[in-house]
């Protein structure tokens, strides 16, 4: 059996997704969700995208539960308790096509490891025979980020100094 | 209640055991990110993650938050870290962020390239802590209906 182990993991992400839209208090939903981030860390690790799966847990269980939980804390009880409206038709019709679709779709991606996939004989040869005398960087993944990319990782620093500066203009009270 | 700080022994006692362990991890963290997982987007979140912390469990009155609260005064200079690094580069005569141009004496070309990284992911986990810490204070500052601080 080769899917012994991405088979439970795929039935739980589906279940704490599904438990997290299904769920009435919206402190579990949070607590589902951060669950749900844990799982998806360990696909990642399973897959070898050990970088990854290192920043989903922490960001996506860690630090984004802590600023849902605080904002929930901010609001009032009875806003925390959600009824939920079944949902039209429509959706319920369309979102299993649209699923059925993207299925179909995926059956022309490249299998999981092939060699001969796109991005495989891109760009991905040449840093993996080239990071280590270029850069001076064992790990390949800090050498694309840190150095090969390095505007790019600028530019994401730029855009999370503006989200903490957006965040304090918005939400800051002024004391009276 | 988020207001006060918790006021349970057993958890001001285990947080103030674990939050060291956090910072020290991080740090590791952002450190060895160029032979391990990792590097400074985690590093700076950890290390934001362990102030955080001390803020949620001794109160935005605590000595943790009032630490916090001045390293809020550096926010933005990560981002000004990243970009120095590749100023320097400009002014060795090299591309923006091409390491090896870094202008610094005495230095061969392979230090050069792991100096500019090191840097780089210092300025990323600096930027990153301080955001993420500001996040926090700006969510204090909206639930709480008196605000004591201008």
């Amino acid at each position: 059996m080769t899917y012994s182990f991405e088979l439970p993991l795929l039935v739980l992400l589906i279940l704490t997704a599904g438990g997290a839209i299904v769920v009435k208090d919206l402190i579990s939903a949070v607590v589902i969700l951060g669950s749900y981030s844990f799982f998806l860390a360990l696909v990642w690790a399973w897959l070898g995208a050990v970088d990854v799966a290192f920043v989903e847990a922490v960001v996506g269980a860690g630090l984004a539960t802590v600023f849902f939980l605080l904002t929930l804390f901010g609001t009032a009880p009875e806003d925390t308790l959600i009824r939920r409206t079944p949902p039209p038709i429509a959706a319920v019709i369309a979102l299993p096509v649209l699923g059925l679709l993207l299925l179909y779709a995926a059956d022309d991606l490249p299998a999981f490891g092939d060699l001969q996939a796109p991005a495989s004989v891109h760009v991905s040869p040449y840093y993996l025979e080239n990071s280590l005398s270029d850069t001076h960087t064992p790990n390949v993944v800090t050498a694309v980020l840190m150095d090969y990319r390095a505007l790019d990782t600028m530019m994401e620093t730029a855009v999370i100094f503006t989200a903490g500066i957006a965040c304090w203009l918005i939400l800051r009270r002024k004391a009276s | 209640m988020i207001h006060t700080g918790h006021e349970s022994m057993i958890v001001r006692r285990s947080a103030a055991l674990v939050i060291p362990l956090v910072q020290l991890f991080g740090l590791y963290v952002l450190f060895f990110g160029q032979y391990g997982p990792g590097g400074g987007f985690v590093g700076g979140v950890m290390l934001g993650a362990s102030l955080i912390a001390g803020i949620l469990v001794f109160g935005p009155d605590g000595q943790p938050a009032a630490a916090a609260k001045k390293l809020l005064k550096t926010d933005g200079l990560g981002l000004l870290i990243f970009a120095g690094v590749g100023g320097l580069c400009l002014i060795g005569g090299g591309a923006f962020l091409n390491y090896s141009h870094m202008q610094l004496p005495g230095l061969d070309d392979p230090t050069r390239r792991y100096l500019g990284i090191v840097l780089t992911q210092i300025g990323v986990a600096a930027d990153i802590a301080v955001a993420a810490v500001s996040i926090v204070f700006s969510l204090y500052s909206a639930s709480s209906d008196e605000v004591s601080d201008a």
